[in-house]
């Protein structure tokens, strides 16, 4: 099996490539890369996403049909794809960090700032914090409720149909941590950075 | 729930772990990659190394460590110590750091906090701030703690995170290496006066030091030797903070 992990130059993802080769020992093989072939070819495909919703927008658009070949893995063909952080940011239909910038629009929705309530949650939102699994997921398989996920944002995902939701963490307001739309899967936290559990998450993605 | 988290930090020189007294008198003490596994095994929220290699041609040992360490622990990690520019950082973060600080630089030159936490997202942007008592307030120390600046410390860190500071990790120079506590006034100034986390550093020697660091309002509290010669384990600490109902991931 052919997990690639997109690498479309936009921000640190040597930790995702460790986690998943961790993870994927010699049994499954990692590619990291952005060459089209390759991934329209691969089993699944990992999204991840640093720095601001523009600018990974902007850096999947610098690669000449990076997009088209992705929204064609993730809604025609249906092969999981899961993103991450900024990388399940980018499923919205619009973000608004920076300016007002159109996502990919695979799974409705709006991508916001975190109220902070005043100055009185610190932004961004980094640490460990507890995730409440408010529905079955595939990637959630021997993760229990109530699980620490390390996150780091400042910016949430509000999707339109809350179906979609899997998962909320409370920070300052009840924030969608994970999402399952069928094939398409997105974690607002970093599995790669959440230790056993979060490698475990990892785990079950690639053994979807 | 948020949970405050326990840093351990391992000062690293030339591949190899140390901790200052003071910034000054080094001891040797190990190879940081097990250092670090041992501790995210421990329970570590995250891992920080304070790079205080002195010679340029013994600089790369540091991105050597980094690359090893990343392969094996699966916590955020922070580099610091002698980051100097947006290669710098890239360089560190392509070995597998998660999160780069910078100390020196970033008061000399305030652009590289901004175009760096652009260019990177201010996730993983850090800035140090090393910070002696003066009489009416603090002052900002550069160069591992060697260099006196006029800078307020408190207008600093203002000012880092109108830059794109991702967070502020907070060292009081003379509390650094004494074991005695943090400077919590500094870290109440600072944290009640930033929206950006604050992670508190210098002086922890017990674990009731912690507790008060995290009293202070910091959102993370960074420790050395306390976990570094085995006075108390990561996990230890985190009962402790859990048995004074201080939040922490257990």
């Amino acid at each position: 099996m052919d997990v690639t992990i997109v690498d479309y130059k936009s921000g640190n993802i040597s930790s995702v490539i460790n986690s998943f080769k961790e993870v994927a020992k010699n049994k499954v093989n990692i590619e990291v890369t952005s060459d089209l072939n390759k991934i329209k070819s691969s089993d699944k495909v990992v999204l991840p996403g640093q720095g601001s919703f523009k600018s990974c927008i902007d850096s999947l658009k610098g690669i000449n049909g990076l997009i088209d070949t992705l929204s064609d893995f993730a809604l025609n063909n249906r092969k999981p794809i899961l993103g991450i952080c900024v990388g399940l940011q980018m499923f919205a239909d619009v973000g608004y960090e920076e300016v007002e910038t159109k996502g990919l629009g695979w799974i409705s929705g709006k991508v916001s700032k975190i109220d902070n309530q005043n100055g009185k949650y610190k932004l961004p939102h980094i640490g460990w914090n507890e995730i409440n699994i408010i529905k079955d997921s595939k990637i959630f398989k021997g993760i229990d409720n109530n699980s620490h996920m390390y996150f780091v944002h400042s910016y949430q995902f509000i999707p339109d149909d809350n179906s979609v939701t899997v998962a909320t963490t409370d920070y300052a307001s009840n924030i969608v941590c994970a999402i399952e739309n069928e094939n398409i899967f997105g974690t607002q936290f970093h599995p790669e950075k959440s230790d056993k559990i979060g490698l475990k998450i990892i785990d079950n993605f690639i053994n979807l | 729930m948020l949970k405050n988290r326990i840093i351990p930090c391992l000062d690293v020189k030339n591949g190899r772990v140390v901790k200052g007294i003071n910034f000054i008198h080094l001891k040797d003490a190990g190879d940081p990659v097990e250092q670090a596994k041992i501790y995210s095994d421990g329970g570590a929220d995250e891992i920080c190394f304070l790079d205080i290699t002195a010679s340029n041609e013994n600089r790369d040992t540091i991105y050597e460590v980094v690359e090893k360490t990343s392969k094996k622990c699966f916590v955020p990690l922070t580099v610091g110590g002698g980051v100097r520019s947006i290669d710098d950082i890239n360089k560190l973060l392509n070995c597998g750091a998660d999160k780069v600080s910078i100390n020196t630089a970033a008061v000399q030159n305030s652009k590289v906090v901004e175009d760096s936490s652009r260019k990177f997202g201010s996730q993983c942007i850090v800035v140090a701030i090393d910070a002696k008592r003066i009489d009416d307030g603090w002052e900002i120390f550069t160069h591992g703690g060697r260099n006196p600046t006029g800078i307020n410390a408190l207008e600093f860190a203002s000012k880092m995170e109108k830059c794109g500071a991702g967070e502020l990790l907070v060292t009081s120079m003379d509390k650094d290496g004494t074991q005695s506590g943090y400077d919590i006034e500094l870290m109440q100034k600072i944290s009640s006066m930033v929206n950006i986390p604050v992670i508190a550093s210098g002086g922890v020697g017990t674990l009731d030091h912690l507790v008060d660091g995290i009293k202070s309002g910091a959102s993370a509290v960074l420790a050395a030797s306390i976990f570094h010669y085995g006075t108390y384990s990561v996990n230890e600490a985190k009962q402790y903070l859990a048995s004074k109902d201080i939040p922490v991931r257990i």
